[in-house]
This record gives C-alpha cells, structure tokens and sequence, in this order.
C-alpha cells in the first residue's frame, strides 16, 4: 500500500497496466462528509469513524470543492496527500445543494470516480431518481443510521476488491464509459448485474437484502407512500 | 442511594420516555456509537441539538414577526430543526416541525404562530428529559456504576 495514501482503491480499478498486486487492503477508506447542519455532521463523522473510517466533515458544497482542490476561486489546499475515496453528502443544503456538488464533482476527470452518496429527510422519488441518474452510488433517507454507513462501506470495499481481482474485467465505470445507456438503468442496477459480489443477495427475505440500497429505496418509496415531483 | 437502585431508575426513566414518544429509535442508534472511546458521545450531540434549535427557535420567533413574513425563510429553519430533531430521536420535536411546515407551505401566519409555540413547548419539555437523563446517568458513572443498555425489543 502506498503509503503517502496516493493509491486508492477506485485508482486501482483504473490502473489496468502497471498493477501492483502487492498493495494490501488494510487502509483506511477517506470520507469527505459534507452537512451543513452541526448536529449531523457530528452524528455522521462518528458513523464513520465508528466503521473504521477517516473522516473530513465540512459544512458546505463550497468547502467541500476547495477540500478538493476544485474550487475556482481558491488555490487547491495542499492536501494532496489525503485523497477522498467517498464523497458523502446531505442534499438541501444554503447556497450549493447536494445534487449540484455531486455534478461538479462529475464533471471534473481528476474526481469523478469518487463514489458520491446522497443523504435526505425528504423521501422524493423524483429526487432520488435524479440524484441517482446523476451518478450519484446510494440514496440514504435520513436520519442515518449504523447499518446504512456499514452497507456502503462494506459494498464499496467489496465492489472495489473484486474490481482489483478481476484486472480489467468488467466494472461499473467501464459500462458507463462505453456508452452505457443511463437513462435506462440506474447506476444500481448497472451495478447489481455486472458485480458478482456475495454481499448482494437476492434472497427477498435476507437480512442483507433488507439493507440493500434497492431494497431500502423500495421500502422508502412505496411505504412512506409519496409520490410527488415537489423538489 | 445503591447503584443498583439509580441504574434501575435510569432504565425505567428511559423506557418511559420511549413510551410516551419523546424518544424514537434513532435515539438508540446514537448510544450505539457511545463507548468507552467516546463516552459523553450522546450528551454533545444532544447539547449541540439544544444550542442549535435555541439559536433557530430565535430565528423563527424574529422570522414570524416581520410585518411581510418571509415564508421561505421560516420554513428553512423549521426544516433544519425537524432534521437534527430527527438525528437525535426527539420524536415529539420532529413531530410538531413536521405540522410547522405544513402550516409555512399554504402561507397560514396563525397556524405558524401556533405551531411555533407547540414547538418551543416540545422543546423545553425534550430539554427538560435528557438533562433528567443525563444527570441520572452521571449519578451512576459517579457512583462507580456502569450505564445499563437498554433493550427496546423494536
């Protein structure tokens, strides 16, 4: 593992030449948690950090680029040593909402592959299709809870490793590079078919299945009822 | 007082208050994250709730009072204290945000008027059981004792 923390998993999967097969696993995964309510960015931080995770929590869209080093208005911070594996955010936020974060971080080829989640108290359909379509990897209905951050973290470190393994095989980002169609699939589904990871089982009545990100927008959106294209 | 005693009132207190509906699940997952790493985890969360919902229930008294109310702006604060009452698994609290909005979407000024006291009322009394909570909790660690896991059987 490198230690200066430049080689991240999500790098890896794109190395296809020149892979170091060497590198261990046992780093820490660096989530960038972006909330502008205190109360959840401290509720968030220690989620993390509780599932073995280093964690930068800023209060803002606007930070969370100059942590980045993508803001335009601001020099990069120098924090190259520390990159972001997952980006974790809360939508309705003053000034740059959740949805607009993630897309810039999209649009930019030095962070697009860092996973993005979403994290809402407003259970919208419309909303987490959006969010979804947008690139976004997991849609959380807040309050959050210690089995949603397990259930990324785990998959992603599954999804990641396998990815790692298979050296050139098929991934998600590959998919959507070749010209996937995404209006059609969502990234999840993309995902669900393409990983053969035993962590996504499709037992209905498993336990993990019940944590899924599928399941759990299933269970959100038609027994909380809510079927509106109030943004 | 035994330890015993104050451990069992604390479990009772507790209990009750998940019966009466001040307290919801989340509020167990907070103390699932308490451990002897981070052993006063739940009472900073809790207190940072009790300063940042004062500094909002501020804005909103400000906010209700403009001759021309600014309805975007009432409901943004109501939105922000129903998500860290949520965080925190003050049901009550939550609740009496989520009749607010509904009063700050159709523009009604008297129904906001009196959702607001509702709730600063949910508020204090929120405020009123966790330090309850807490100051039996302190009993206990002060005592020597150990703070007992409460299983809700949800």
């Amino acid at each position: 593992m490198a230690v200066n923390g430049a080689v991240t998993w999500l790098r890896r999967t794109e190395e296809i030449d020149g892979y170091d097969l060497s590198a261990s696993d046992s780093e820490e995964v660096h989530v960038l948690a972006v909330d502008d309510s205190l109360v959840d960015r401290k509720v968030i931080e220690r989620l993390l950090k509780i599932t073995s995770c280093k964690v930068t929590a800023v209060d803002s869209g606007r930070r969370a680029l100059q942590f980045l080093g993508l803001d335009e208005e601001k020099e990069a911070n120098g924090f190259d040593g520390l990159k972001v594996d997952l980006i974790i955010t809360d939508y309705c936020m003053p000034g740059m909402t959740g949805y607009e974060l993630m897309k810039k971080v999209k649009e930019s080829s030095a962070f697009r592959e860092i996973p993005v989640v979403i994290m809402s108290s407003e259970n919208v359909v419309a909303r987490i299709d959006r969010c979804l379509e947008e690139g976004a990897e997991d849609f959380i209905v807040k309050p959050v809870k210690l089995s949603d951050v397990k259930r990324i973290i785990d998959y992603m470190a599954t999804y990641f490793r396998e990815g790692e393994e298979r050296r050139g095989g098929i991934n998600k980002r590959k998919i959507r590079d070749e010209g996937d169609d995404r209006s059609s699939s969502s990234p999840l589904s993309t995902l669900w078919s393409s990983s053969s990871s035993s962590s996504l089982p499709t037992a209905p009545c498993s336990p993990s299945t019940l944590d899924s990100p599928t399941r759990s927008l299933k269970m959100t959106c038609f027994e909380e009822h809510i079927f509106t294209d109030k943004n | 007082m035994e330890v015993v005693q104050i451990q069992r009132n604390l479990v009772d207190y507790t209990k009750s208050l998940f019966m009466e509906g001040f307290l919801d699940g989340q509020f167990l997952q907070l103390q699932q994250l308490q451990d002897e790493s981070n052993p006063d985890f739940v009472a900073e969360v809790v207190s940072l709730f009790f300063d940042d919902s004062q500094k909002l229930l501020n804005e909103l008294t400000i906010a209700l009072d403009q001759p021309i109310v600014d309805f975007k702006k009432v409901d943004a604060h109501v939105h922000q204290l129903k998500g860290s009452s949520s965080s925190i698994g003050a049901q009550k609290v939550k609740n009496a945000c989520i009749a607010f909005r509904n009063f700050c979407e159709v523009q009604n000024i008297e129904g906001c008027l009196t959702c607001l006291q509702q709730v600063k009322l949910e508020y204090y009394l929120a405020k009123n059981k966790f330090e309850t909570l807490f100051r039996l909790e302190q009993q206990i660690v002060a005592s020597g004792g150990s703070i007992p896991m409460i299983e809700m059987g949800f």
